[in-house]
């Protein structure tokens, strides 16, 4: 019990202490070196160990665009992006700084080369490979699966790629597909939206929305599994270049 | 007995039912629901709902409590829409909660830059619903659609760019195909704008300048330059009437809020209601309640519309308890000034002339030193809302009576910073007071009068139940009987600020009371 509470205390809102300087005054060769160390052990489960894989954003790249102050970079690793899936970290002031010169680092010495064309997986996402009709991207597109209109800057390309190669590799931990079956015998599946000991929300694949206490209903499952099918072969080793490449794009910046 | 399936179908897409315009006209004919900021066009903040009333409100209960994360203020009133709730939060998030539950449904974060600016608080006063919606003005001067049933961005528009000053707090209004948006913004000397976006796809429709350019008429009411820092924002949410086709909004102080000196002229049309087409944001009729204003008393109040009989005709009016503490009513198709007297202490003026305009008491205008004025900057009414009941054809507004010490500072306008020329102080002992009164619409006669502790800065809703809700700056709501003023019920929420308006539903046949108390959002029913 007690783990648990202190690690909200200092996860959840942390009281921010920046430091006032510019520059990062701890960049030097050993700092990265040991900046790399912290990272892996920190960072690497999200981030992948070059910063372009796993469920993090991506951060083999040169501008990253929540941190492109150094200050920004230190306030990012050290508390975090509140109300994301990205979480604060406790460290000491120069460990943050010796991990923020590792991530600088990552971002000028992999240019991935073999990058895929946005406008091609534009292409792709809209129509051979019919993501629309389950993923809304801007005006466009469907509710069955989550929105992607702000994809790009919340997974890393390795993980887009694997998404797509593999889909029920890794889930998206918000969406789970439930189905509840009331006392009076109906049955209703959908998205679950929230749940607690008393109560479910679900959103049905007729964007009904459905609110039930538990005692009204005989049943509820609630399964770790996904609907997006697969696209390897379906789509070529290019064209899925190409869809990673346009969805590290969209970045919220619809219209 | 099993349904068969494609009757399930029908029945939830039935449920899933969108908000239309047509819905809008006629919140009327759906009590369950709150559609709009107000309740309705009119700005009426009234309901029908009857099954909490004078005779059972002493059961109201606490159903569930909804907090948010964050300790700015929690200003919005919520929308309901069949049993699906749509709340702003502070700073510029926003939730869909389950009515029933209050547990949330979809939830909306929205990351801000550092540098935004601000008055008075990261707030936000609600959000507007058309189709399936829901539009949200940003503190970084976006208009933001979501989708009412996940959440996602369908579309975001910049409507103002916050580094010049500007950000938005006020709840948009969805009229025909289009949202109305104001801006905030008066304490930078942001020229303030109310624009209209086509719904679905976030193009704007039109726009109307409140501070009219080089060339329009009322740009030779600012000297020089002036007009480009004159500010006029716009961040309550109007009226409209379909009838006249005019939307009703009103506009904030001129900038800078207290050195006139750098802006002589009348400055329209700020503290002004301005009347605009619906469909061409066109200038139909203004009324400047402050001419000249000098004490930051913006006309940021919500406006609301009857018809009645006044002056031996039955008129369509607009009635504007104004936070320069006087009560005015206008006719609404023309803009003509039908009453105005002060329904708080007041001391700038010496009344009204035949055409409305102030005539302004001698050496009220603030100094270096500093001058006694009454009322004092936050006014007699503020943006929070008053309720016009059709039941008892009583208009409820909660009353703020206090002066303030006005002074005038350096003025030098640099976008993006803050342009105040001046500023304010409490009077050192004065105890401020504060009141729900009941008027007579269209005569500002009192009816009756509930005495709070201080000043409020809540609003009140009125029910067909013959209650009036509100809420005290000591964390507490309260039910009044709509007819007399006896207090009925009350319940202490919280010992943060209370900055926010009460609204009502029904979800399953059961009425709920709703409102923002501190930094929780709580709903009340009887069990
Ligand atoms: C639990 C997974 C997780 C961990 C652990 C994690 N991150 Fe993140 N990180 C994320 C996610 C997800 C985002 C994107 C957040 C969003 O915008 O939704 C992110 C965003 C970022 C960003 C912003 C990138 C941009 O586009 O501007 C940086 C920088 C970053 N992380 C660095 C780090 C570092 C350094 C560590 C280790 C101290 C770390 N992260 C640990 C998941 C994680
Ligand atoms: C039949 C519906 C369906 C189709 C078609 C579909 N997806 Fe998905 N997708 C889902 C669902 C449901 C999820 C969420 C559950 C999960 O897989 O984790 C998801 C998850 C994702 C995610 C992870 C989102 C996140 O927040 O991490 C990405 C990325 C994605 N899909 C991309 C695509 C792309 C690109 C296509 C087209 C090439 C596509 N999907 C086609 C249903 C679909």
């Amino acid at each position: 019990m007690i783990p648990v509470l202190l690690w909200f205390l200092f996860q959840a809102a942390p009281l921010m202490d920046l430091p006032n300087v510019t520059e990062n005054p701890y960049a030097a060769a050993a700092d990265i070196a040991l900046g790399q160390k912290l990272y892996k052990g920190r960072c690497a489960g999200c981030h992948g160990l070059t910063g372009d894989g796993g469920k993090g954003a991506n951060l083999a790249v040169r501008d990253l665009p929540r941190a492109q102050t150094e200050q920004a970079l230190y306030r990012v690793v050290r508390y975090g992006i509140p109300e994301t899936e990205m979480p604060a970290t406790l460290m000491a002031p120069r460990e943050v700084w010796q991990i923020a010169a590792f991530v600088r680092s990552l971002g000028s010495a992999s240019q991935d080369a073999t990058r895929g064309n946005a406008a091609a997986g534009e292409q792709v996402v809209s129509a051979k490979g019919g993501c629309l009709q389950c993923h809304a991207i801007g005006l466009k597109g469907g509710r069955m699966g989550p929105a992607l209109s702000d994809i790009g800057g919340k997974r890393s390309p390795g993980h887009l790629r694997g998404k797509l190669l593999d889909p029920a590799a890794d889930l998206v931990d918000t969406f789970r597909l439930a189905t509840v079956t009331t006392k009076d015998g109906r049955k209703i599946t959908g998205v679950r939206l929230n749940e607690d000991p008393f109560s479910i929300q679900i959103r049905d694949f007729s964007d009904g929305i459905h609110s039930f206490f538990k005692e009204q209903l005989a049943s509820v499952h609630v399964e770790r599994r996904t609907t997006m099918p697969s696209y390897k072969g379906r789509l070529s080793a290019a064209e899925i270049e190409d869809v990673v490449a346009y969805l590290l794009t969209l970045r919220g910046n619809v219209q | 007995m099993k349904i068969p399936a494609i009757l399930l179908v029908c029945a939830l897409a039935a449920a899933a039912q969108q908000l239309t315009y047509e819905r809008l006209l006629h919140p009327e004919k759906e009590p369950s629901n709150w559609l709009t900021y107000s309740g309705n066009y009119a700005g009426h903040r009234h309901s029908p709902l009857t099954q909490i009333n004078d005779s059972n409100v002493g059961k109201l209960k606490v159903a569930w409590v909804y907090q948010t994360n964050s300790l700015q203020k929690f200003e919005a009133t919520p929308i309901v829409i069949d049993g699906i709730m749509y709340v702003s939060e502070p700073p510029s998030n926003m939730a869909a909660i389950d009515t029933r539950t209050g547990r949330a449904l979809w939830r909306y974060r929205r990351q801000l830059p550092d540098d935004l600016r601000v008055c008075c608080g990261q707030v936000n006063r609600g959000v507007a619903v058309l189709g399936d919606l829901v539009y949200l003005g940003t503190l970084d001067g976006h208009l933001l659609a979501l989708d009412t049933k996940t959440g996602a961005i369908r579309w975001d528009t910049v409507v103002v760019d916050y580094k010049l000053g500007y950000s938005i707090t006020v709840a948009p209004l969805a009229v025909k195909d289009k949202i109305v948006i104001g801006v905030a913004g008066g304490e930078y000397g942001a020229r303030g704008v109310l624009d209209a976006y086509h719904a679905r796809t976030g193009k704007q429709a039109w726009r109307f300048w409140t501070v009219p350019g080089p060339g329009e008429p009322g740009n030779e009411t600012w000297k020089g330059d002036s007009w480009k820092s004159g500010a006029a924002d716009t961040w309550v949410t109007g009226a409209f009437d379909p009838a006249t086709n005019l939307i009703y909004w009103g506009t904030g102080n001129p900038g800078p809020d207290w050195n006139g000196e750098v802006r002589l002229g009348d400055n329209l049309y700020s503290d002004s209601i301005v009347a605009v087409d619906a469909d061409s944001g066109k200038l139909k009729w203004y009324f400047q309640f402050t001419p000249h204003d000098v004490h930051d008393w913006d006309a940021t109040e919500v406006p609301v519309l009857i018809d009645a009989e006044v002056r031996g005709e039955k008129r369509k009016l607009l009635l504007f308890p104004n936070r320069n503490a006087f009560y005015y009513v206008l006719d609404r198709v023309t803009g003509k000034f039908l009453l105005g007297k002060p329904y708080a202490k007041q001391t700038w003026a010496k009344g009204l002339d035949d055409s409305g305009r102030p005539i302004r008491v001698e050496g009220t205008t603030p100094t270096l030193q500093g001058v006694k004025v009454w009322p004092s900057v936050a006014g007699a009414n503020n943006w929070y809302s008053p309720a016009y009941s059709p039941v008892t054809n009583l208009f409820y507004v909660a009353v703020r009576d206090s002066g303030a010490v006005y002074y005038t500072g350096e003025a030098v306008y640099k976008p993006g910073e803050r342009f105040d020329g001046g500023g304010f102080r409490a009077i050192a002992g004065e105890e401020e007071q504060g009141f729900i009164r009941a008027y007579k619409p269209t005569t500002a006669e009192v009816a009756w009068e509930y005495k709070l502790h201080s000043a409020p800065w809540a609003g009140v809703l009125s029910t067909a139940g013959n209650l009036v809700f509100g809420a005290t700056n000591e964390g507490q709501i309260f039910a009044l009987n709509a007819r007399t003023g006896a207090p009925l019920w009350r319940f202490q929420a919280t010992s943060l600020l209370v900055r926010s308006n009460p609204m009502t539903y029904a979800v399953d046949g059961k009425q709920y009371i709703a409102m923002t108390l501190g930094n929780s959002l709580y709903a009340f029913t009887i069990e």
